[in-house]
């Protein structure tokens, strides 16, 4: 058995990261996610480990690609208005391959907005947020619990497949306590970045020949390379041509979307014979949990789909529900991000309602229960 | 939601309202092993604004975590009371303090007037353990967490050194509201 405590949503995704290895956290605090910074500010010391305040989250973001590259494991937790200016280095780290988690706990509005209050608004962010094609793994936990364990996962997948994980959850989430159970350690499996085998001479960073996940050296082991954002060849140098640029680019993106069933995760709660589908993440999708049970108690046929991996998408899933249901209802606190993939999948079989809500509450279970009588 | 039992603390950002929600919660889960989850809602300001923090209690897993049929709410600032006491239920109960929330809003609840602040401050010594002798009284009121439970709770978060102060505010907060029962009872 394991250690009982209660903790807030932030501090249990600062414990899944000690948990899983990380030793480095590079951030510049922001309400609402300030807590994950405070706990590994306090407890990376303790263990060994580096706890680094930069000027900024461009700079924050930039130290957690040099504390990975240094072999390190490595954080950063930051809110919309920061979570905007890492995207540059986001996607530098998503090019050269760094692993590295990036917790963003959603505030609401766009700038500085709602500072205190809770969003589901950057959910399109995480994805498109920074340019070109990229890969992008994006979990979004619900429970205090789920916090710790996919922060565990986040970092198992980022070395795994060598890129950044980010991790998105709301103000609600983040900040409430629930009781948890931290698992002793060997509970939870614990992935380490593929380190290369050949002498530091014949080594190649890029090299894709074996796989697509091509072995990382951490800087200071004797291995030394070249590491860029410009597209570059198996040495890292450089290359500005065909076929390597489109095929590169081809493997960055099939890492992620080769591996969705590895990656892609979610819970179904009462679907089996539901004629209303609600799909929902994050504290809507308790809200949609606590809303499934009361249509039930009335004899509605509801249920509930929640990601807990948003990106890649559950394509697959969603489009499989629209055969079978007669609607799925889409509520999120934004005006209408994430219905417009439900949108995408369901290829109009079913109806798409969606609720929204962005006056820093969130959506209650009467609304969605509302919702479910109105298209059953 | 049967089964479920909410509660909401309110006053002034600054008065440890989200600390009196998180010292409840953990009477309650860590020492009481039931199923609860403490949330917060607070402004930008780093004192004075409306703040709330809200402890639901089941005995079954609880998914949405914010209060919304309210068995207690605690008001100990007029602001608080009147901006959020519409989500009590009927037949609630609303705590003011009654030197500061000297009106209050009418409703099918309960409404219980007890001097915490100025318990706090005159029997006590110090005003900023309001909180605590607020967390006694809601023990008592509710039944539910046992005051042993929520005596490790407090001692478990507050700073070395107030442990007797502490403990003091939280059998002031109890035996005040336990002498208003009684009160009634004769």
């Amino acid at each position: 058995m394991g250690k009982i405590k209660l903790l807030q949503g932030n501090e249990a995704c600062a414990e899944g990261a000690l948990y899983a290895g990380c030793t480095f956290f590079g951030g510049y605090p922001i309400t609402p996610s300030t807590e994950v910074a405070e706990f590994m500010a306090r407890r990376l010391p303790q263990i060994g480990g580096a706890f680094l305040q930069m000027e900024d989250e461009i700079a924050a973001m930039a130290a957690v690609i040099g504390g990975s590259l240094a072999g390190s494991k490595a954080l950063t937790a930051t809110s919309g208005p920061g979570f905007s200016l890492k995207q540059e280095n986001m996607g530098f780290a998503m090019l050269t391959e760094i692993p590295c988690v990036i917790v963003n706990v959603m505030r609401g509005g766009p700038s500085t907005g709602v500072p205190t209050g809770p969003g589901q608004s950057d959910i399109m962010q995480c994805k498109w947020g920074t340019h070109g094609d990229h890969p992008v793994i994006c979990l979004t936990p619900a429970y205090v619990q789920e916090i710790f364990t996919e922060t565990v996962r986040a970092f198992n997948l980022s070395e795994k497949y060598r890129t950044p994980v980010i991790i998105a959850f709301d103000e609600i989430v983040g900040h409430m306590r629930e009781r948890i159970e931290i698992p002793d350690p060997g509970v939870l499996p614990v992935v380490n970045r593929t380190k290369p085998t050949c002498p530091p001479s014949e080594y190649l960073p890029y090299d894709d020949s074996k796989g697509d996940v091509p072995p990382m050296a951490n800087f200071f082991e004797g291995y030394r390379y070249h590491v860029t954002g410009l597209n570059h060849g198996t040495d890292g140098f450089p290359v500005n041509a065909s076929p390597r640029i489109h095929t590169d680019e081809l493997r960055l993106i099939r890492k992620v979307e080769g591996n969705k069933k590895d990656i892609v995760k979610f819970e179904e709660y009462q679907l089996a014979d539901a004629e209303v589908a609600i799909f929902a993440y994050g504290v809507s999708g308790r809200s949609a949990k606590t809303a499934v049970e009361a249509a039930r108690k009335e004899g509605i046929k509801a249920g509930l789909f929640r990601p807990l991996t948003i990106w890649p998408f559950p394509e697959e899933q969603v489009a499989a529900l629209s055969k079978r249901v007669k609607a799925i209802i889409v509520p999120e606190l934004s005006l209408g991000q994430i219905i417009f993939e439900v949108d995408r999948c369901s290829k109009g079989r079913c109806g798409i309602e969606g609720i929204y809500r962005v006056d820093g509450d969130p959506i209650t279970p009467a609304q969605i229960l509302a919702k479910v009588k109105e298209v059953k | 939601m049967s089964g479920r039992y909410e509660i909401r603390f309110s006053g002034s950002g600054g008065q440890g309202l989200i600390l009196a929600g998180v010292i409840f919660a953990e009477a309650a889960t860590i020492f009481d092993k039931k199923t609860a989850v403490q949330s917060q809602s607070y402004g930008p300001e780093a004192r004075g604004g409306a703040s709330k923090s809200e402890v639901i209690i089941s005995d079954t897993a609880i998914d949405f975590p914010k209060a919304t049929e309210i068995d207690l709410m605690l008001a100990l600032t007029p602001e608080a009371c009147m901006k959020y006491y519409k989500d009590i239920k009927p037949n609630g109960i609303l705590l003011v303090d009654e030197d500061f929330v000297k009106e209050t809003p009418e409703g099918t609840f309960k409404v219980v007037r007890l001097p915490i602040i100025r318990t706090a401050s005159e029997e006590i010594g110090k005003a900023f353990v309001a909180n605590i002798v607020a967390i006694g009284a809601i023990a008592a009121l509710t039944g539910q967490v046992t005051i042993e439970s929520v005596e490790k709770a407090v001692l478990s978060r507050v700073p070395k050194g107030t442990e007797e102060l502490n403990k003091k505010a939280l059998m002031a907060g109890y035996a005040l509201a336990k002498n208003t029962e009684k009160e009634k009872a004769r």
